[in-house]
């Protein structure tokens, strides 16, 4: 129990933002209308996928073949994640633009 | 030094995200808010690679590799698919950010023991993360097959036991590795592999139609794991990232849900479409009535106002073109022409939007449901196009199906009701529909864009 408290504690900055990130995403999001809710899942999609970041670090620290073939995996995963995701998401978008 | 423009760069991947996303909730702005986001995405991957220390420059091109590898290939899944399938796309994609989440985790883990630089918390939160990551990337799988129909609904008896069980094992490992009550750190993979079944199981009792709910809340999955990695790496673009996606997706989900007018336990324990405890619903005997499409056709030209209701049977036969076509031969006729968008027609909220804004339907011709079921009264012809249970009026009059209370748009109040089915198969929900029996339907059999063909071609040969 101790240790849970140590980390709140040594954590502050980082939980006093999970917390305001929450309301940040509810309020962003609420009045969405229908229409937009696949491309904006998608849009969504693409931007967890900062997880690439991540990735990158193991990547970029690995000495030893495990490290370097799961990592080398990571990055791949995860830059589909991305690019495939916001390009999937021009790409709905596309159809909402006024063609005159 | 390096450091410092890093966190800069930091902030202003986080600030693009927030705009991304407030822009991507409006129409007009939508396309800004993707594209700001995904600047924002770039220089925070080439702000990693070449300002954080710790990353060496001896792997820079294994970095460079697998980017530019991922890059082309999901660029070209993404071009080549085809609209009707950007659901399972999605999907696709998320189970990528997730499998990237959980590597993460083994790959840190074992660092750690080397290392020993690890700690309890450290310990449960590189395993959350294993953990979500992992059910996130199985279900999405899963997901994105079921969508291509490749797997079908699948139940095992007492599934909602066996999957506490999974999880709940998950759980008491977290806990045994943390608190250093086991040494065994091949546990990690018994956690991989539980996590992986979980996820599987987690999605295989969903029926196909709350698909979207689905990957609506696997999306928000790994954004809580996305949101792991950043206290793990004390790095605030990736919390902030996870968290904002996860807290949005969250929401986006039970949206999703309101819309059809159940609850989120309701879509996950898997009471719909193949019915595990809710009734199958009456059968319902009488007789069908067909229509040819020259009869059809001129039952159309000749009244005052069509509103048509596509349903996932459009997107399938990629008949969104041909009925924009329909629309101006009956415009050009006088005849008022609207389209029913149901929340849940097709596979995705939106799903028929983009489809016919793909072939340039006018915007303020696509009505919600609330807005047009009122207008259904006035109306002369109802046109269904490969839509059944956003239409079934049993989600209205009988209490033991399963789709009893989800608001359907209520077509029976026109004069006329055309179905355009391929065959009497039931629709997703897997239950009869009375509409097709109703005095005033008329059904119209064929695939959707060769019927659609036929309407027009009748229509301009009149």
């Amino acid at each position: 129990m101790e240790s849970v408290f140590q980390f709140i504690a040594e954590n502050q900055l980082m939980i006093y933002l999970v917390i305001l990130m929450i309301f940040v995403g509810v309020e962003l999001i609420e009045k969405v209308p229908s229409v937009l809710h696949t491309p904006l899942m998608s849009g969504a999609n693409a931007i967890h996928g900062v997880i690439i970041i991540g990735s990158i670090i193991i990547m970029g620290q690995a000495e030893d073949v495990f490290a370097t073939v799961l990592g080398f995996i990571a990055v791949f995963f995860g830059t589909l994640n991305v690019v495939g995701g916001f390009v999937v998401t021009d790409r709905m978008l596309e159809m909402f633009k006024k063609k005159k | 030094m390096f450091k410092n423009i890093l966190d800069f760069i930091y902030i202003l991947s986080s600030l693009s995200f927030i705009f991304g996303i407030k822009l991507l909730s409006k129409p007009a702005t939508a396309k800004q808010g993707n594209l700001i986001a995904a600047a924002g995405m770039t220089i925070a991957i080439l702000g990693t690679i070449f300002l954080n220390e710790t990353v060496k420059m001896s792997n820079y091109a294994w970095i460079f590799g697998a980017l530019i590898l991922g890059s082309v290939v999901g660029t070209i899944m993404a071009k080549k698919v085809m609209m009707t399938k950007m659901p399972q796309m999605v999907s696709f994609f998320n189970g990528m950010g997730g499998a990237c989440a959980s590597i993460i985790s083994i790959v840190e883990y074992n660092h750690m023991l080397h290392t020993e630089t690890g700690s309890p918390i450290k310990t449960v939160i590189l395993l959350l993360g294993l953990i979500i990551g992992t059910i996130s990337f199985a279900g999405s799988m899963i997901a994105y097959g079921k969508l291509e129909e490749k797997i079908k609904d699948f139940y095992l008896p007492f599934q909602q036991v066996f999957n506490v069980l999974l999880l709940g094992s998950t759980l008491a490992m977290t806990v045994g590795l943390a608190h250093g009550y086991t040494q065994s750190h091949e546990l990690i993979y018994a956690i991989l592999g539980i996590s992986f079944i979980y996820g599987l199981f987690f999605v295989f009792p969903i029926g196909g139609a709350d698909m979207p709910v689905v990957i609506s809340l696997l999306n928000s999955f790994t954004g809580v794991a996305t949101a792991f990695g950043g206290f793990l790496y004390d790095n605030k673009v990736m919390l902030f990232g996870g968290i904002l996606v996860g807290s949005a997706g969250t929401l986006l989900t039970v949206v999703m849900c309101k819309a059809m007018n159940r609850s989120l336990t309701n879509v996950l324990l898997g009471n719909f479409g193949g019915g595990s405890s809710a009734g199958t619903g009456k059968s319902i005997t009488g007789n069908i009535k067909e229509i040819t499409s020259s009869d059809a056709a001129a039952l159309m030209k000749y009244s005052k106002k069509v509103v048509v209701v596509p349903g996932y049977g459009l997107a399938v036969a990629q008949a969104q073109h041909i009925a924009k076509e329909l629309e101006s031969v009956l415009e050009a006729e006088g005849v008022e022409v609207k389209y029913a968008i149901h929340p849940v027609a097709g596979r995705m909220p939106g799903h028929m939007n983009i489809l016919l804004a793909e072939s340039n339907v006018s915007y303020d011709k696509l009505l919600e449901m609330d807005v047009i079921n009122p207008e259904f009264k006035n109306t002369d012809v109802v046109l269904v196009v490969g839509a059944n249970d956003v239409v079934n009026p049993a989600a209205k009059t009988d209490p033991g199906s399963p789709i009893y209370g989800m608001p359907i748009l209520e077509v029976e109040d026109a004069a006329n009701i055309i179905v355009m089915k391929r065959s009497m198969k039931s629709g997703y929900a897997g239950i009869e529909n009375e509409l097709f029996y109703n005095q005033k339907t008329r059904m119209l059999f064929g695939d959707a864009k060769k019927m659609l063909a036929e309407l027009v071609n009748e229509m301009k040969a009149s």
